[in-house]
């Protein structure tokens, strides 16, 4: 019996050795070998290990020469797309993301945020702001071959104005009072002049008697889509005719990997070539034999946004009681080792004449102010709350945890409810059932309106049910002033209003660490959420 | 009875004993407070401040271990005494009386265990919302009824012809007697490994449905979920893996070397 004993310890002995032995690359036998038995860990964790990692190497390599003689990549994202693939309905920021390559607008955005003419090769403005002459590029043409006509741009711009049907998909377009087309010319003329009317003319020009754009969608991008399969991937494949330079690379995989461990793992084992929006934790795990990091900054702001209808966060004094218990720098030190933007309402930086920096430290961390509001509005003990989080994102997971920890100073005792993305889509933004979440909210447009529009009292995005009397007339007045600098002042004001009664508790621009493989390059940064295929090549 | 040294329960006993300490210990007192976050304190590995190391967030992971096994242990312990008790019930009535009872009962159980266990409690997990101890407890508690309602049929059935149970039968003994009094004494050299063996799933279980992350939630701590965030970081922290993997492996060790020797204990006595 005595030898049995010891057998029993050298088992366990040999499982021991097996869990600290194995190094990076065996990351997948350690989980697995800690969920499983201890008798199955320690028989076969060792063979395991050998094995995995013979495999993996043998992958990686493999697949690095593989994808790189074919030309072409595989992206790791870490959401599955909207449901329907058509531009004008996209919701998520995963979605624009992946889509930005497929479709383009008469305009649309450059790395600097400027506005370059795509479909349209020339436009023309009125002195008066009220007319604007498109002229369509020549030679453009849809992916099924066609070309691109002027009653198409017609149709889809006309397709997100229409209102017959409760709100338009981009109201501002309601102020369209005209749209002619003759020759290869489209004039469009205003009710009222509008400085951010150019930017909606990014929409999606999609053809007009084309209606399986939910399933297989059709643009004029330099990428054309191929297909996709449902929580799994989509596929992306070079288009020939594209007007402009063509992309460089042929093909383009995009493999839906929903938690970060496993994207990590994916770039490791030689399954993904470049996954962005990773975090400093992450990708300190890839060896820098194998990929460079890329570092730019999400454009988006990440927030505890809360639920400004549901008690205690109806209470002003509350919502800024919790803007003094959070310490903003404190949670990018902690959890992104000091990299990320502290942000003080809904605006970042790379937005330019928009931004105001100064708010950023209108509430500085300060727990006994805090209690001190706390008190006056009733809650001098604090109070239970629960903090909903997409549990796909580790970074707003992270910060959550962050945030919890700093609430307890103030008696707030918070809890952390992780759900699926799609959960968080239907429950929480667009079902608004929730008492605060952190996520990231980002821009469709480079307008200042498309971050700040959301929080007027009746937006159909409105997730946070924000309601203020101010903010409504502040957004009505921007929509009616015409004078640049002055309309900058108005949206300037917006977020001032958003600041000073604490719709959200703003923390930061997160950075975005993008893992490129080594002999891929041709990484490009917009100020927007997302990520240009296009440019990308593999470097001899 | 021959006296003799029974190794597998002594060593089972002072590991278990060991790790049940520092558990009921995590509950009460920590070196550090486990949530507690420092800046200055990322990343460092084990030292005299934190003899783990610490995490991401600066937490000492050694305080982290103590109340994730305290978690972990009173989840794994709540779980399989739901499933003991009532698979225990289950077993005996199909047991002693078989018949149509047995019947129904057996094939209803027969239909539980046609579920990979994680599944069945992830379906219970999605029915009564994740998020809390007492959910994965109760998930976890109606997955781990079938296999002791099979097993305690089957001791329950085999002695229900002996003679004692016959005369205990004559006298006019009640079932709920009989069952109580004369039989279940009689089975516990079948149930308390069971129950060891039973105590191991569960600890193994709630750390896979935390790991997945169906379980304990951030930022509670039980071993499963640690694992779950030590894998985030296992290049920059391998001591938080290893320490939180140590633990899981001791705890099912320990408590595995009891039920051995307890089986070996039975299958010396009579019953």
């Amino acid at each position: 019996m005595r030898k049995q004993v010891l057998a029993g310890l050298l088992v366990l002995g040999m499982a021991v050795t097996a869990l600290s032995g194995c190094g990076k690359k065996a990351q997948t036998t350690e989980t697995t070998a800690a969920a499983s038995t201890e008798a199955t860990a320690a028989a076969s964790a060792a063979e395991t290990q050998a094995a995995s990692s013979a495999s993996e190497t043998e992958a990686a390599s493999s697949a690095k020469t593989g994808r790189a003689a074919t030309n072409e990549i595989t992206v790791g994202i870490a959401q599955d797309l909207d449901e329907s693939l058509d531009p004008h309905l996209a919701v998520a920021a995963g979605t624009r993301e992946v889509m930005f390559n497929v479709f383009e607008g008469l305009v649309k955005p450059d790395p600097e945020g400027n506005l370059i003419p795509a479909v349209a090769s020339d436009v023309e403005v009125s002195e008066d702001g009220l007319e604007y002459t498109f002229t369509l590029r020549e030679g453009v043409k849809f992916h099924d071959g066609s070309p691109v006509e002027a009653d198409d741009v017609i149709w889809s711009i006309k397709r997100n104005a229409d209102d017959s049907e409760g709100e338009a998909m981009i109201p501002a377009l309601t102020s369209i009072s005209d749209i002619t087309s003759e020759d290869n010319k489209i004039h469009i003329t205003l009710s009222q002049a509008n400085n951010e009317f150019l930017s909606y003319m990014t929409l999606a020009v999609l053809p007009s008697d084309y209606d399986g754009q939910d399933t297989a969608p059709i643009g004029t991008g330099p990428f054309k889509f191929v297909s996709r399969k449902a929580q799994d991937s989509i596929v992306l494949e070079r288009f020939e005719d594209y007007w402009g330079e063509p992309a460089k690379l042929d093909r383009v995989t995009y493999k839906i990997i929903e938690n970060s461990e496993g994207l990590i793992m994916g770039l490791q084992s030689g399954a993904l070539d470049i996954v962005s929006h990773l975090g400093n934790t992450q990708t300190s795990q890839l060896s820098d034999a194998d990929f460079h990091i890329e570092q730019g900054t999400m454009n988006l702001v990440q927030a505890l946004y809360l639920n400004n209808a549901v008690a205690p966060f109806d209470d002003v004094r509350v919502r800024q009681a919790l803007c003094y218990a959070v310490d903003k720098q404190g949670v990018i030190d902690l959890a992104f080792d000091g990299l990320g933007v502290p942000l003080g309402s809904s605006m970042y930086p790379a937005f330019g004449k928009y931004f105001d920096a100064s708010l950023t430290d209108y509430y500085t961390y300060d727990p006994a102010k805090a209690k001190e509001l706390l008190t006056e509005a009733g809650y001098p003990n604090g109070f239970d709350m629960t903090i909903t989080v997409p549990k796909n994102y580790q970074p707003h997971l992270d910060t959550a945890q962050v945030v919890v920890e700093q609430l307890k100073a103030i008696g707030v005792n918070a809890t952390i409810q992780p759900i699926e993305w799609t959960s968080w889509v239907s429950d929480v933004y667009m079902g608004r059932q929730f008492e605060s979440t952190v996520v990231g909210v980002d821009a469709s447009e480079m307008t200042a309106s498309a971050m700040l529009k959301r929080f007027e009292s009746t937006d159909s995005n409105n997730f946070i049910n924000y309601n203020n009397a101010d903010y409504d007339a502040l957004y009505a007045k921007a929509q009616s002033t015409f004078d640049d600098a002055e309309q900058t002042e108005v949206f300037k004001a917006m977020e001032r209003n958003l600041t000073e009664n604490a719709a959200n508790v703003y923390i930061q621009d997160m950075a975005d660490l993008i893992a490129v493989r080594n002999g891929l390059e041709g990484v490009q940064f917009y100020p927007l959420y997302v990520l240009d295929v296009s440019g990308l090549y593999w470097a001899d | 009875m021959k006296k003799k040294m029974n190794g597998y329960l002594i060593a089972g006993l002072i590991i278990t004993c060991i790790l049940a300490g520092l558990a009921i210990l995590g509950n009460f007192y920590t070196p550090y407070d486990p949530t507690a976050m420092s800046g200055a304190a990322k990343f460092q590995g084990p030292s005299p401040a934190h003899i783990f190391g610490t995490d991401n967030f600066g937490r000492d992971i050694f305080s982290r271990v103590l109340k994730g096994s305290s978690t972990t242990v009173f989840i794994a312990s709540c779980t399989v005494l739901i499933g003991a008790v009532a698979g225990t019930a289950v077993g005996a009535v199909t047991g002693y009386f078989g018949g149509v009872v047995d019947d129904i009962l057996m094939r209803m159980n027969d239909a539980l265990t046609a579920f990979p266990s994680i599944l069945l409690a992830l379906v219970v997990i999605s029915i009564l919302g994740p998020g809390s101890e007492i959910n994965v407890i109760l998930a976890l508690g109606i997955v781990f009824i079938p296999s002791f309602a099979r097993l305690t049929r089957t001791a329950f059935a085999s002695i229900r012809d002996r003679n004692y149970i016959e005369s205990a039968r004559l006298m006019g003994a009640s079932s709920a007697r009989i069952l109580l009094i004369h039989m279940l004494p009689n089975i516990w050299s079948v149930l308390l490994p069971a129950i060891t063996i039973g105590f191991n799933n569960a600890v193994l279980a709630e750390a896979s449905m935390s790991f997945l992350g169906i379980g304990v939630t951030p930022p509670d701590a039980s071993l499963g979920y640690m694992l779950s965030e030590a894998q985030g970081m296992f290049a920059r922290a391998p001591w938080y893996a290893v320490s939180t993997g140590l633990m899981i492996i001791m705890l099912v060790f320990g408590v595995g070397l009891i039920g051995e020797g307890l089986q070996r204990l039975g299958k010396d006595a009579e019953y």
